[in-house]
């Protein structure tokens, strides 16, 4: 009876407008969490506490709050620029040394005045999106410099460990700078779009088409400039991308950019639809990784397949089986697991 | 965090000093259950001082809403500081965790926790268990009494995938069916869910008169949007749970109309003069918010504080039997504590025995509706 109203003409439409406002958001973090993976080898667990710090960050501004997110990146500022320093010394350097001090000085007393001289003003909606964006992306490279980089030669099973322990690091801050209690961020556009049977809120229709858009963007990054080119190079063979004079490191650097951007991006565009808390972002990552499981951790196009399929499911399944919904969706890695490893080879770890 | 450090730094140092009362305070001060832990953490700093001449250290301990370490929290508070009660914690199933503790070392309880299965019934374990929070039950009956007066035939429940909403969807078929309402839909949703649209269309579908949301905190803002969404016209009952400021400031214009049972502490300026409860609930809040900024008061941190008043006239009967430290005296203040009577609190009126370690009746809930963005107490 309940898969029978399923495919009601009034219901089935809406839900799958709804799996897919979800899914294009699962989909954006599964690409991040394959980017990463492909990269770095890290599975990048934290990859959701950036989708809750750029809605919570949004939603500190909004009230005209300096955010929490300031002194965080302050802080990392400090500690990167220190460690870095202390490299460049061993290596000789001190010049350098002094100028990644200096320079570190500068940017946070800037980045510290902007803040506290525009988050009174409450400025219009696009102009805080931009703040928001330049607290929370750095987050991506500078958690890079102080955690994964140094480990850049462990195993994976080391660099999870070490994405586990920021995911707590990162969520318990969350907890700090923004409270117990979640947010919820104004919509980038009001109102009700009629198409054909489908009734799809104007801010499902964003979030749908800026994924989109950031995809495709993804793709035309990876397959015609350098930069992405790079990063494909590494993802495929490190050594060799090495060898032709690609630095890993950068290449990790631009991945865990791209990963924070990717995080606070989807922060922002499920932030209007449901109030995010400091601790929300983890299972929506989770989903995301559902997605980057089905594609193999290493196939971007099926991973966003995937993760279309995790919020279709999740729609469909919250409908019939509200109770089983979790399960369902998480249920959903064990029939692909067994399909990958009854079908791919086993190929051995490069080191 | 910082205070909190401080707080237990000098409760250490002066628990080496002797003739005073130490008690033991554990609370979900982070994790899931955060935003009720919070309020009631604060609200220490507004509890008794000195009782009868007596000094009173309170030392805190976080339980991160996990039931392990809030058992391990209590072992420690008992074997390492010796306090003499514990009060909390927070959440059901870890007070429900800490009750083979304190009933083994004799040690009385306070828990800060909703369920009934905590203090009921009561046996030779949870003789020393007691609690200040009303129950489920005595607030699913209030919104079901309401929804009988209102002429509502059918109902739909939409609650969280955990213990509380499977609580709430127990109280509400016990209710409901003395009532004669019948139930037209029940569905879960978890607290971090990004979407409940699909359960919201379920729900409405079946066209009930009226709907429950069993959620706490800022997550029951999401179904009654989706229900709204979807041109749902019914009424829209939430629970006690969702009676704080973040629920009306995330929630905004979708949570009008939503009606609630809540303690009468919610609306205490909006109660008749006549209401015992009004002094105490508005002295609590203007002290609380005096310390934590204009409306930050929340109806969690009152339970706390009424734990408090309830000390405040048990420890000098206790005093009476035996010294601070002593199994005397614990003794004597779980009987003093089973003792009291008119204690007016925050939440209600106390009025304890042998059977009932809650002791509040219908006096301890008003119906409230969400109204221009605050607080509205219906009458």
């Amino acid at each position: 009876m309940d898969l029978a109203q399923l495919f009601d003409p009034a219901i089935f439409p809406v839900l799958a407008a709804d799996g897919l406002t979800n899914g294009a958001v699962y989909a954006l973090l599964s690409l991040a969490l394959v980017l990463v993976f492909a990269v770095t080898r890290v599975i990048f667990v934290a990859q959701g506490e950036f989708v809750s710090f750029g809605a919570l960050t949004l939603a500190s501004l909004q009230l005209g709050k300096v955010p929490g997110t300031l002194w965080l990146v302050l802080a990392l500022l400090a500690i990167s620029a220190v460690v870095e320093g202390i490299s460049q010394l061993r290596q000789g350097q001190g010049r350098r040394a002094g100028m990644v001090l200096l320079s570190a000085l500068g940017i946070s007393a800037g980045l510290w005045a902007l803040l506290t001289w525009l988050a009174p003003l409450k400025l219009a909606l696009p102009l805080q999106v931009l703040l928001t964006l330049l607290l929370v992306v750095p987050l991506g490279p500078m958690t890079y410099r102080l955690t994964f980089m140094p480990l850049r030669e462990a195993s994976t099973l080391v660099l999870l460990i070490a994405a586990v322990s920021l995911h707590l690091i990162l969520s318990g801050l969350g907890l700090a700078f923004f409270g117990a209690e979640g947010s919820r961020t104004p919509a980038f556009a009001e109102g009700q779009i009629t198409l054909g049977q489908v009734q799809l809120s104007a801010q499902s229709l964003v979030t749908i088409l800026v994924s989109a858009v950031l995809m495709l963007a993804l793709y035309f990054f990876f397959d015609r400039t350098l930069a992405g080119k790079a990063l494909r190079a590494t993802a495929v063979n490190r050594l060799g991308a090495r060898l032709s004079g690609i630095s890993p490191v950068r290449a990790g650097y631009v991945s865990f950019t791209l990963a924070a951007a990717i995080g606070a991006l989807s922060g922002l565009l499920i932030g209007p639809s449901t109030p995010l808390s400091y601790d929300s972002g983890f299972l929506i990552g989770l989903k995301g990784f559902v997605g980057a499981i089905v594609g193999g951790l290493v196939s971007y196009p099926v991973a966003a397949l995937g993760a279309l399929l995790v919020g279709l499911l999740e729609s469909f399944a919250s409908f019939s089986f509200s109770a089983w919904k979790e399960v369902i969706v998480f249920g959903l890695i064990l029939p692909v697991l067994l399909w990958r490893s009854l079908t791919t080879r086993h190929a051995e770890e490069e080191e | 965090m910082k205070r909190t450090l401080l707080f237990s730094l000098t409760a250490l140092l002066l628990s080496s000093a002797s003739a005073e009362i130490r008690i033991g305070v554990v609370i979900s001060a982070t994790g899931p259950a955060a935003s009720l832990g919070i309020p009631e953490k604060n609200t220490v700093a507004l509890l008794p001082k000195k009782i009868a001449g007596q000094d009173i250290t309170y030392i805190i301990l976080d339980d991160a809403s996990d039931t392990t370490t809030a058992v391990t929290d209590t072992r420690k508070l008992i074997q390492d500081n010796k306090v003499d009660l514990i009060l909390g914690t927070t959440t059901t199933p870890a007070s429900l965790a800490m009750i083979d503790v304190v009933a083994q070392a004799k040690v009385p309880m306070i828990s800060l926790a909703a369920s009934e299965g905590i203090i009921a019934p009561v046996d030779t374990k949870k003789r020393w268990v007691f609690k200040t929070p009303q129950t489920d039950a005595i607030m699913a009956a209030a919104i079901v009494d309401h929804m009988a007066k209102n002429g509502i035939k059918t109902v739909g429940y939409i609650g969280f995938n955990d213990a509380y909403g499977e609580g709430w969807f127990a109280e509400l078929q016990k209710n409901a069916a003395a009532k004669g309402i019948k139930i037209v839909g029940s569905e879960r949703y978890n607290r971090t869910d990004t979407s409940v649209t699909a359960q919201a269309l379920k729900v409405a579908a079946a066209k009930p008169d009226a709907v429950l949301i069993g959620a706490s905190g800022v997550p029951g803002v999401l179904p009654q949007k989706a229900l709204r969404d979807r041109g749902y016209a019914g009424k829209i009952y939430q629970t006690h749970g969702v009676a704080n400021p973040d629920f009306l400031r995330v929630g905004g214009k979708d949570v009008e109309g939503a009606i609630l049972p809540a303690g009468p502490i919610l609306v205490a300026d909006q109660l008749p003069d006549t209401n015992p409860n009004k002094k105490v609930g508005l002295s609590y809040v203007n002290q609380y918010e005096a310390i934590y900024g204009k409306d930050s008061v929340s109806t969690f941190g009152g339970h706390m504080y009424d734990a408090g008043l309830i000390l405040q006239k048990a420890i000098p009967r206790a005093l009476k039997v035996g010294k601070p430290g002593t199994a005397e005296f614990r003794e004597g203040l779980r009987a003093a504590i089973e003792g009291t009577r008119n204690v007016i609190g925050a939440h209600g009126i106390f009025n304890l025995s042998a059977t009932n370690h809650l002791g509040l009746d219908a006096r301890s809930r008003v119906m409230v509706v969400v109204q221009d963005g605050t607080w509205k107490l219906l009458k």
